[in-house]
């Protein structure tokens, strides 16, 4: 294949913008925790309990739309503990995100063996279909890259939306904001500083879980183990190279996407001589290396890291 | 809710916290027993025979200790100085890379000779892995918790490339294994009729030249002292880059030399699964053992008896055995949560 004729092609566009949905979600998760001061390293698990807890509703008959739902509380639960560590009690955040992340991916292992013992090939459901939007679909070229896809593609992309008004231009943004920066000047204004990181981490952990739960109940149609395999580490290296901005976070998402759809293609054509294992290797290589180029200007925020007492400077 | 700081942690406090934070774990962890349908005391005295009911049981809970040792401690110290070193599964895996290249042929010495070798040219390769996420750290500022956590992944597939291609085993009837190391490389075997080898004292003595250094020596004084607090570091004389970069060699070195012992002592040949994710787990025993080196070895003995008693468990009990990896996970959040208590007081209201 030419390597230039793949940009012509629809098929790569709408495999990227399918790839980078589950980056989209989650590293919108991920920026929403950091904005508000807490590193949430629980990613990796929480996705994976997305993917999985999404898939075993629909499984057991329950709908698809539901199962989103339901991925998104069990993210947000676990979100809730992460905050218990994090937030209230001030421990480390590393350590309290890599135990979050250990705890819910072997919870959700346990439970899938559990509720199908002896299960070798994994069994398949139902997934999202694609679904067209009505008139833009028809643009040619454009129509079918970026306007035949899943809902919760659709979703991913309108959130990117209401996550950036929600931060700039609302006064729950703002506090959001603030407290990842400066918490005592949110504590003087009577505003709960843990009241709002706890919120934070919840909501951004449940979107982590819908990112999870794109890859088990829109892309493929079962959960396998390893799945996630990175990306959750992926979405925190995008955060830093989005600068903690919602729409620089859907460019590199997009960006990441194309370069993974890119190496796929590469990888397939006989042409290559490159053993397979150096492809896969790309993204991680890649994300090493925007981070490397991000890193010297990043502005993290300034209480990121920084536990809050109350009552003590 | 408040949470001052004590002035003073009784003695009793430091050493039942921890314990306790354990046994809460395993009464929470029950629930998911009984949810298996298995009766509780006795699928937990199934796991408690499989760990250390018999010589055989004992034996192999040391032989998984003894890398949970070494990754145990890498993570102990990058921690100590607040280097975030998770990628200790990808550091194994080059210490395990290095010993394959080295000791299948490339050079031959006698065993007296050539086992330490082993541990040198592991513990340089996996101290040059973390290396490069050490300088990113100290020259540009790059977050070193993504850098080590994607570089596992990096290692994985350089792995499963050398396993599926160039070092493929010819004799290995198609398996993606290594050639065997050679005889003079293994690691002697300890006790008769088990697995248990050589590689248990090494780490045991790493764990005690480890305490010696982080608590008698300068170096050890710089490395907390980089931890607790880097102006004041700094401030007091102590360089801070070079600091952090000793850290990462020693703890990369450390983190290594858990896959030599895999390679050289366990399984005698490299394949893709010699560590069952021993360089995540080892974060969870540092944590247990709040971070002190000799605390390390009882952590470690804990945990492998956990994963080598859920094996046999969930044989006997029909319980899965990624029981054991709730039980890590779970004991890591508890134990830290308890410690913290033992330091901190909670005022509600």
């Amino acid at each position: 294949m030419d390597f230039f004729d793949m940009f012509l092609n629809i098929g790569f566009w709408a495999a990227t913008v399918r790839m980078a949905t589950p980056l989209i979600f989650g590293t919108l998760g991920e920026l929403i925790c950091e904005r508000a001061g807490v590193l949430n390293l629980g990613i990796e698990g929480i996705m994976t309990t997305g993917a999985m807890v999404a898939w075993m509703w629909v499984y057991q008959g329950g709908d698809l739309w539901t199962a989103v739902l339901v991925a998104a509380a069990f993210g947000m639960l676990f979100g809730y503990l992460h905050s218990i560590f994090s937030v209230y009690m001030g421990l480390s955040q590393h350590v309290t995100g890599i135990g979050i992340t250990l705890l819910s991916t072997s919870l959700s292992y346990y439970s899938f063996r559990m509720l199908l013992p002896g299960v070798t090939t994994p069994p398949k459901i139902e997934p999202f279909q694609s679904w067209a939007v009505p008139f833009l679909s028809d643009i040619p070229v454009i129509g079918e890259a970026f306007f035949n896809q899943s809902p919760l593609t659709y979703l991913a992309f309108i959130m990117v939306g209401v996550v950036a008004y929600g931060l700039y231009r609302t006064p729950v943004g703002l506090a959001v904001r603030m407290v990842g920066e400066n918490p005592m000047a949110v504590e003087v204004q009577g505003i709960d500083v843990y009241r709002v990181r706890t919120a934070a981490v919840m909501v951004g952990s449940g979107f982590m879980a819908v990112g999870g739960a794109f890859l088990t109940i829109s892309v493929f149609d079962a959960f396998y183990f390893d799945m996630i395999n990175g990306r959750g580490w992926i979405c925190v290296a995008l955060v830093i190279f989005a600068s903690w901005r919602p729409g620089k976070a859907l460019l590199g998402a997009v960006l990441f996407a194309a370069f993974d759809a890119i190496q796929i293609r590469v990888q397939q054509s006989s042409a290559s001589f490159i053993p397979y294992q150096f492809y896969l290797m790309m993204p991680y290589v890649f994300s090493i290396l925007a981070l490397i180029v991000m890193s010297r200007k990043a502005a993290y925020p300034k209480a990121l890291l920084v536990p809050f007492r109350r009552g003590q400077r | 809710m408040l949470l001052e700081p004590r002035t003073h942690t009784p003695l009793w406090m430091t050493i039942v916290a921890p314990i306790a934070a354990v046994f809460i774990v395993l009464i929470l962890c029950g629930g998911l027993i009984v949810w298996a349908g298995a009766p509780l005391l006795e699928s937990y005295f199934a796991l408690f025979v499989g760990a250390f009911g018999s010589k055989f049981a004992i034996a192999e809970t040391l032989v998984r200790a003894t890398p949970l040792i070494l990754t145990g401690l890498a993570a102990a110290v990058a921690f100590r100085a607040k280097l975030w070193n998770i990628g200790g599964e990808g550091q194994l895996y080059m210490g395990a890379l290095a010993a394959t290249y080295f000791g299948t042929g490339l050079i031959s010495l006698p065993a007296p000779l050539m086992i330490p070798f082993l541990f040198v040219v592991g513990a340089i390769a996996g101290g040059i892995l973390l290396l490069i996420p050490a300088l990113l750290k100290t020259r540009l500022k790059v977050d070193e918790v993504v850098t080590t956590l994607l570089l596992n992944f990096v290692i994985l597939l350089l792995t499963n490339y050398l396993l599926f291609g160039p070092w493929k085993d010819p004799m290995a009837m198609g398996w993606p294994q290594g050639a065997p190391i050679v005889d003079s490389g293994i690691l002697p075997n300890l006790i008769a009729k088990t697995r248990l080898h050589g590689g248990l004292i090494f780490s045991v003595l790493a764990a005690i030249c480890i305490w010696i250094v982080m608590s008698k020596t300068k170096w050890g004084l710089e490395i907390r002292a980089v931890g607790l607090n880097q102006d004041a570091a700094s401030f007091a004389g102590i360089p801070i880059n070079k600091t952090i970069i000793r850290t990462a060699l020693i703890s990369g070195g450390l983190a290594a030399c858990a896959g030599v012992t895999e390679v050289a002592g366990t399984k005698e040949y490299l394949t893709l699964d010699i560590s069952p994710g021993f360089g995540y787990t080892g974060i969870a025993v540092a944590m247990l053992a709040g971070l002190n080196p000799l605390g390390v070895i009882a952590a470690a003995l804990f945990i492998a008896g956990i994963y080598n008693g859920a094996d046999s468990m969930s044989r006997a009990m029909d319980v899965s055995n990624y029981i054991a990896d709730v039980i890590t996970a779970a004991s890591l959040l508890m134990v830290m949560l308890a410690v913290m208590l033992t330091r901190m007081r909670v005022r509600f209201g």
